[in-house]
């Protein structure tokens, strides 16, 4: 028993109950105390937001922030030694390692169910007519695939950054480690939070959650407010780690312009959290005390106006879906000179078309909004400013196309994934003019164009990188490969299948299908093509399976890996044992060269300091 | 943290490092006061609410005042006047807590409307009620830096919490000086 409450999870969960009762019980006495009656909306949030709470102290993330306001002090990072073991995992760690495993975990747990809720609500759409769901459901369903694979996104990038850049920048460990534990941490009962959505009666919005409708949507709205409220938090606060970790952390001689291409990509997407995820944070409490407390923001009859709401959220959440790809651009550029042995064409250019990526980013979302009665003249400089991101996204493709040129490009499978994120990420490009320009948007809005449009983005750009990005950095994780046919079979199954899934959606949306509804008219003739997507997400989300087994197998059994498998360049494949030791590099390194020489005779990007490098 | 053992010059690099996360938290939370204030235009335009014009200068009068005196901690305790230190931050609390009655136990019982009545009421009270928010956030930082200055935590090279709690309170006062005038002065009734 009190080996299980060692376990930092199982506290917290009980922490979160009773934070729940208590944020309930307390906010109905207050309303009591005052002669109010009962009434069970604000009740549930009091309870989701003391849920979250109640985690946090149980889990002890609050302890040592606590001990400083006490005036105490607290062992620093590098005197701290963790218990190795799995139980490390399941707690509260303050090893960047860990908490980016951890990151990990969730997001691919959060990947598999979002991803099944697809599966669910496609089985409906297979044939026309109603088949099993209701359309509440239905809409439940829709707006969870949605939000839960955002935060897994945000989460997976989390994972990836984590882990990566302080072992890629020389680093001891993030800037602030216990700040890194709390963003991981919130991250739990924030999900659990909003997937309680489903059983207290789901919404029906979809995940933009668009005033009107959520003002009027059942209980389960709040529950996704808070959840996102809270996972908001956890971007935030990682994006602002991130970005002093990389400011300030990086080895001896390793100038901005020597950065690995993947931190480059991670400043950029840290910029991008850090800021703007406020907007979605503060739109969704507007709407949130819209329902409490009847603030008319959104409500025309008492003077707001629905279309602020639209402005405010789209403000983060297209900026968001460069927060999404940025990362995956990173790793295909990361990993892209490793397997053809060249030089990355371009070095400058690619890092400074993150940052061009992401500030352009901030400029373009009116166009989510061309048919929503926003101020008309508004729609041009919108245009232009979508079409103009296709110029630092094109200057990513000329380094990609210019670097395979001429290589010798060897293909084993974190190559195939970042080969199918190239192909599926111009798919997803390609298709996008036609939603950013105003004249054609007006016909492809809310249609099926625009969802296998963002889903070959989607695709593109995250989840294929960060295949890729598994399959290439396992072995520093786990000290063990995964399996290579286990890994070609994932590729070459999910690949075809994305395709047909996506061109399917395009082609019925341009047919006229629209989005976010259950059911259409057999008379369109979209049956068979409905059928078809159905049955390639289904292969998707078998390959995707064949992923998870590979990755359970190859964690205990797999082929144990030894030194630079990959021939790499960079620091954690040439001066670290797999896996990473804690506190990661036993002696600091120092940046000598280009970090993309490959194939260049004598080049050298890091060499070993001999004499430790003293405190500074 | 043991800031005790440190040596002075890594105590620095860490304060520098503090110091970059203190001013991204700002930047982020800016954000958050830009759409408040993005809001006010956007739905009220060139009018604005009917609000109690003295109380409303009263109430900017004594955070800017604060303001002062947490300038007057920092300096001093870099300067090693540690009483002078308690005393500036005291004043600067206590202001702080005559701000949060002013807005929280007058302004908004003053008010004509409440948050539910119309765009006016939503504004009034969202942005108030996120500034006196933060503003308790402060006084509670503010109290905790108190409360160690009292155990002398703090010496002239190595007071980061002063400095950190200094900046926080000063950000909160800025916002304060552009929603002054977007919620008192700006627009017609």
């Amino acid at each position: 028993m009190k080996r299980l409450w060692s376990i930092g999870l199982v506290r917290g969960l009980v922490g979160q109950i009773l934070g729940f009762l208590i944020g309930m019980g307390l906010l109905s006495a207050v309303r009591a105390v005052m002669g109010l009656p009962w009434k069970t909306e604000p009740a549930w949030v009091a309870g989701a937001f003391g849920g979250v709470l109640g985690f946090m102290v149980a889990l002890g993330a609050f302890k040592d922030w606590y001990a400083w306001a006490l005036g105490r002090e607290t062992p620093d990072i590098e005197e701290i030694e963790e218990e190795p073991g799995w139980r490390r995992y399941l707690s509260y760690s303050l090893d960047h390692k860990v908490i980016g495993v951890q990151y990990g975990v969730l997001s691919l747990l959060l990947l598999a169910l979002g991803g099944s809720f697809a599966l669910i609500f496609r089985v409906e759409l297979a044939r026309s007519g109603m088949q099993f769901l209701s359309l509440n459901f239905f809409n439940t369903l829709i707006g969870m695939h949605g939000m839960v694979l955002i935060i897994s996104i945000l989460l997976g990038f989390a994972a990836m950054a984590n882990f990566l850049v302080p072992l890629l920048i020389g680093a001891r460990d993030m800037a602030f480690p216990r700040l890194n534990a709390f963003s991981f941490w919130i991250a739990v009962p924030a999900s659990i939070t909003l997937l309680s959505a489903l059983f207290v009666g789901g919404f029906d919005t979809g995940w933009t959650a668009y005033p009107p409708l959520s003002i009027r949507a059942p209980l389960g709205m709040q529950m996704f407010f808070v959840g996102v409220f809270f996972n908001g938090w956890s971007s935030i606060l990682g994006a602002l780690n991130l970005i002093t970790t990389i400011i300030r952390l990086r080895a001896p001689g390793m100038s901005l312009f020597r950065m690995p291409i993947f931190a480059w990509a991670t400043l950029a997407t840290s910029i991008i959290a850090l800021t703007a995820t406020q907007l979605i944070g503060l739109s969704f409490q507007m709407v949130m005390f819209e329902r409490l407390f009847g603030m008319g923001f959104f409500d025309p009859a008492k003077g707001g106006n629905p279309i602020l709401f639209q402005h405010l959220f789209w403000f983060y959440s297209h900026p968001a879906v460069y927060i999404f790809v940025l990362p995956g651009l990173g790793v295909i550029s990361e990993l892209l000179p490793v397997f053809v042995r060249k030089p990355l064409f371009g070095y400058r250019w690619v890092a400074m078309s993150s940052l061009g990526i992401a500030l352009v980013g901030f400029l373009v979302w009116g166009h989510h909004m061309f048919t929503s009665g926003m101020e008309e003249y508004l729609r041009v400089p919108f245009m232009y400013s979508t079409l103009l991101v296709a110029v630092p996204t094109g200057i990513k493709f000329f380094s990609w196309v210019a670097t395979l040129w001429q290589g010798r490009i060897r293909t084993p499978v974190p190559m195939l994934f970042v080969l199918g994120a190239i192909v599926v990420f111009l798919m997803g490009g390609l298709s996008g003019p036609p939603n950013g320009v105003v004249a054609t948007d007006l016909h492809l809005h809310d249609t099926y164009f625009v969802v296998g449009h963002f889903h070959d983005t989607m695709f593109g750009g995250y989840i294929f990188p960060l295949f890729a990005a598994i399959y290439y950095w396992f072995p520093k994780v786990s000290g063990r490969r995964l399996n290579e046919t286990l890994g070609r079979l994932h590729f070459w199954l999910m690949t075809p299948s994305f395709l047909v899934m996506t061109f399917g959606q395009m082609w019925v949306g341009m047919m006229g299908m629209r989005r976010r509804i259950a059911d259409y008219d057999p008379a369109q003739g979209f049956d068979t093509a409905h059928l078809i997507i159905t049955i390639a997400g289904f292969l998707i989300g078998l390959s995707v399976l064949i992923f998870f087994i590979n990755l359970i197998m190859s964690l205990r059994r797999g082929e144990v890996a030894v030194g630079n498998i990959w021939q790499s360049r960079s620091p954690e494949w040439q001066l670290l044992p797999s896996p990473a030791p804690m506190h990661n590099y036993p002696q600091p390194f120092r940046v000598v060269g280009e970090p993309y020489d490959y194939g260049l005779k004598g080049s050298r990007y890091v060499e070993p300091l001999t004499q430790p490098a003293g405190d500074d | 943290m043991s800031a005790h053992e440190l040596s002075l010059e890594a105590y620095r690099q860490r304060v520098a490092t503090n110091r970059i996360g203190l001013w991204l938290f700002i930047v982020s939370d800016a954000f958050m006061f830009g759409a408040l204030l993005i809001t006010r235009f956007y739905l009220l335009g060139g009018r604005r609410p009917e609000l109690d014009q003295a109380l409303g200068l009263i109430v900017t009068s004594v955070l800017l005042t604060s303001s002062f005196f947490m300038n007057r901690a920092e300096a001093m305790i870099a300067a090693g006047n540690r009483r002078g230190f308690l005393t500036s931050t005291l004043i600067t609390m206590l202001l702080g807590i005559a701000f949060l009655v002013g807005v929280i136990g007058f302004e908004w019982r003053l008010a004509p409307f409440g948050p539910g009545d119309g765009a006016e009421g939503a504004v009034f009270y969202m942005m108030t009620g996120m500034h006196a928010f933060h503003v308790l956030t402060g006084v509670i930082f503010l109290f905790i830096v108190f409360r160690n200055g009292l155990k002398g935590h703090y010496s002239p090279e190595r007071h980061w919490a002063v400095e950190a709690c200094a900046n926080y309170w000063h950000f909160v006062d800025v916002v304060w000086i552009f929603f002054y005038p977007a919620l008192y002065l700006i627009g017609v009734l």
